[in-house]
């Protein structure tokens, strides 16, 4: 699975080819002028960026631009990245024990590190309707266990319409292990006959996929809630990772998603779906600065393997188009 | 949804209150807080761009009314500027029967539960025998939500489980639902990026097959930047009817109804406000704009209600209130009209100056209980409260999982409900409704 990199380089080229597109090459060999400036600001928006973010990196290069108006589009691109790699320090996520080389694993303080080894570590998905969190359920969980780890799904989806069988038949389709009831059952004793099926089999993982709810909806909040407290009778520490996933293509919504599911749930992560279309995900810089929550995987295409690490400085490096 | 670009727009505005007229040095600096309040709101840089210079021609050099602050002026006219974007009037469906209707969008925009809705909307308005046709073959278990779906709103259903072809479903599809005589077939399609060239030939082939009438992009509501891109991808590839916007019951602040109109040029057709299949209605840019502006929405609660309450119950309501004669089992009925209107949340949000507002915290769940509780009632003592001793409250407190102290809230709060009733009843309406007045005068814009 480690070459999974060649895949996120890959995945974000279309978004390098769509920024480049938009700024009319203005990162290649040319030089910065006033016109290509305001091109600057526009594709920094239609990222959707967001005004602050897109406010610091302007200021960054227009500074620059005043004391070197001999300033290049290349050394431009990379001040623009090196903003966006500081704004995204420390945003990386990392699943201790998880789907990272050994090497690569990081702070052993992270949520997962504290688990006894004897449960399982849960992670609970979560987030708006049609974010793509029964999909990323499906492949977080192949990830794991490409990764050698043992790993079973709760399909906790029991209100949307054929939730559990989308669940079910990603689960026939890569081999996973899954606990799942009817639509309409209740979602936290799913996730507790689920808790302790992945015990008794002594699995590593236990993935918890949640109904997908706006975060303007208190009640769907309390349910969720309610399958924490269950959660909680088996393994107080449970769950040891909260995810909100999130549409990569929503705008400065998503913010607002985080932080109404942050405040009421504890979120303790981000995965962000859908960039493999044109979209820039930008948004997630504005979640970060704002809630702190790292990032731990995008989604980057259909197949179960285009769920891939985050890694800001490769982020920052696809979004201006720059090469190693 | 929009309540936070409301904000930003009246606070942007703020200081323009009070200033002799328009020049255009003091435009300029609101103009900019209104262009970042639109980005921030999602809005399309472009469309942010244009949007502000055309508000900006019209504001500057022109007289400032008497008697309006220059404020509320620069308010009226981003409102018509906000109607015209959105574009005037309502976009009616084609007339034509049976109506072809071909539904398409990205991943989780919310394509097949809007076929459902859809249907069952325009059940009501006249066509007899709805019928949907499974075209996503590529999400595990899509077909069995459409299933559920159309089953649960009666709606005709057709699928190939075990085909591939997707042109050769839907014509298939359609020679079913013609031989069921049906009058509306909707199309349901998989989520495609407007980048996946293979899927969007794809569905360019299913259109050539079918020849909809209607071919309409569900997006959500909260999308980014990105919507223009998509809207435009698939009117280029598809020539769109419409847009369905979705999710729209969420806080999203909804730029993307502004940028895919403006840029595309195709209507917005109808939107989605709530998971129930009902909570879906006809898009109505000036309302919408109305909105934006913190104006309230009262023609969609008033067409809400009209569609979901018996007009004859709500006039023997409205004459029991009116002699005073109102008791525990017509408050439990008018509890469930009200209920039939949607969530409290999307009822406030169609309020004048409401919209901004949360529903406090646990208020529909007091709603439940207080309807636990008349329920827990016989039916004698819902219609003689007085009935009601130490006994029967601890039974009733007991019977609705409920505790004694709730009950007696609530048996007072009924009293003093009656008491106001019969207030009216006798001649103290007149206060009572100059006292209303007298709050209706604090409103918002009394300019406009």
């Amino acid at each position: 699975m480690f070459g999974l990199f060649k895949k996120f380089k890959s995945g974000l080229a279309k978004t390098v080819a769509a920024i480049a597109a938009k700024t009319h090459g203005l990162f290649g060999g040319r030089k910065i002028d006033a016109a290509s400036l305001e091109e600057l600001e526009e594709a920094l928006y239609t990222a959707d960026f967001g005004v602050e973010t897109t406010a610091e990196i302007l200021k960054e290069i227009k500074e620059a631009y005043r004391q070197d108006p001999g300033l290049q589009g290349k050394q431009a691109a990379e001040l623009g990245a090196a903003v966006l790699r500081r704004v995204l320090a420390g945003s990386e996520g990392v699943l201790a024990g998880g789907a990272r080389p050994p090497g690569a694993l990081g702070s052993e303080n992270a949520p997962g590190g504290r688990v006894p080894p004897s449960n399982p570590t849960v992670i609970a998905l979560i987030g708006v309707n049609g974010s793509g969190k029964t999909t990323t359920s499906a492949k977080l969980g192949w990830l794991l266990k490409q990764d050698g780890r043992g790993v079973t799904l709760a399909a906790c989806d029991t209100f949307r319409a054929a939730a559990v069988e989308q669940l079910k038949s990603w689960a026939t389709r890569l081999d996973l292990e899954i606990v799942a009831s009817h639509t309409g059952a209740d979602s936290a004793a799913v996730a507790f006959d689920a808790w302790q099926a992945a015990k008794a089999r002594h699995r590593d993982f236990l993935i918890v996929d949640t109904a997908g709810r706006l975060h303007t909806k208190s009640n769907l909040m309390d349910e969720l809630a309610k399958i924490r407290r269950v959660l909680q009778k088996n393994d107080p520490t449970a769950p040891h990772h909260a995810w909100l996933v999130v549409d990569g293509s929503l705008g400065s919504n998503s913010i607002e998603q985080a932080r109404v599911f942050h405040k009421s749930f504890g979120l303790t992560g981000l995965v962000v779906t859908k960039l493999d279309g044109t979209s820039r995900g930008g948004a997630i810089v504005g979640i970060w600065r704002e809630l702190r929550l790292p990032i731990y995987f995008l989604g980057l295409g259909e197949q179960p393997e285009d769920l891939q690490p985050f890694n800001a400085a490769n982020y920052a490096r696809a979004v201006f188009g720059l090469d190693d | 949804m929009f309540e936070s670009l409301t904000d930003k727009l009246s606070s942007a505005l703020r200081n323009l209150r009070g200033v002799g007229q328009l020049t255009e040095a003091n435009m300029a600096a609101a103009l900019q807080e209104v262009r970042t309040a639109l980005l921030g709101a999602d809005v399309h840089f472009k469309v942010a761009r244009e949007f502000v210079e055309r508000v900006q021609s019209q504001c500057v050099g022109q007289e400032v009314l008497k008697g309006v602050a220059p404020g509320q002026q620069v308010v009226k006219i981003i409102h018509d500027e906000l109607v015209r974007l959105l574009g005037e009037g309502s976009a009616a469906l084609s007339p034509a029967r049976p109506l072809k209707v071909l539904m398409v969008g990205l991943h989780g925009s919310g394509k097949t539960t809007t076929t459902a809705k859809l249907g069952k909307l325009l059940r009501k308005r006249g066509y007899n025998t709805p019928f949907a046709v499974a075209c996503d073959v590529y999400r595990p278990a899509a077909i069995d939500q459409l299933e559920i779906l159309a089953k649960q709103e009666d709606i005709g259903f057709y699928a190939d489980r075990v085909s591939k072809d997707v042109p050769a479903i839907a014509a298939a599809g359609l020679a079913a639902a013609l031989a069921a005589n049906a009058d509306l077939i909707l199309f349901d399609t998989a989520g495609r990026l407007q980048i996946d060239h293979d899927l969007i030939e794809e569905v360019k082939k299913l259109s050539a097959r079918i020849q909809p009438d209607e071919v309409l992009l569900v997006a959500d509501g909260a999308l980014g930047q990105e919507a223009v891109n998509v809207a435009k991808a698939f009117h280029d590839a598809l020539a769109l009817t419409g847009l369905i916007l979705t999710k729209l019951d969420g806080d999203a602040r909804g730029g993307a109804a502004l940028s895919i109109k403006s840029i595309t040029g195709v209507p917005i057709k109808f939107v989605g406000t709530g998971e129930k299949t009902g909570e879906f209605d006809t898009f109505y840019p000036d309302r919408l704009a109305s909105r934006i502006l913190g104006m309230g929405d009262v023609v969609s609660l008033v067409e809400k209600a009209q569609e979901n309450i018996d007009q004859k119950e709500a006039e023997r309501m409205a004459e029991k209130m009116r002699k005073a004669d109102f008791n525990l089992e017509d408050f439990l009925a008018q509890m469930q009209q009200v209920k039939k209107l949607g969530s409290m949340q999307s009822i406030m949000g169609m309020m004048p100056g409401m919209s901004g507002m949360q529903v406090p915290e646990g208020a529909e769940k007091q709603m439940a209980r207080t309807e636990a509780i008349i329920q827990s009632m016989t039916i004698q003592e819902r219609r003689k409260p007085e009935l009601l001793n130490g006994n029967r409250r601890k039974r009733i407190a007991d019977g609705s999982g409920t505790k004694i102290a709730e009950v007696n809230a609530l048996m007072k709060q009924f009293q003093q409900m009656q008491q106001m009733m019969k207030m009216m009843k006798g001649g103290g309406a007149k206060k009572m409704m100059r006292q209303l007045e007298a709050m209706k005068g604090k409103g918002r814009f009394p300019g406009m």
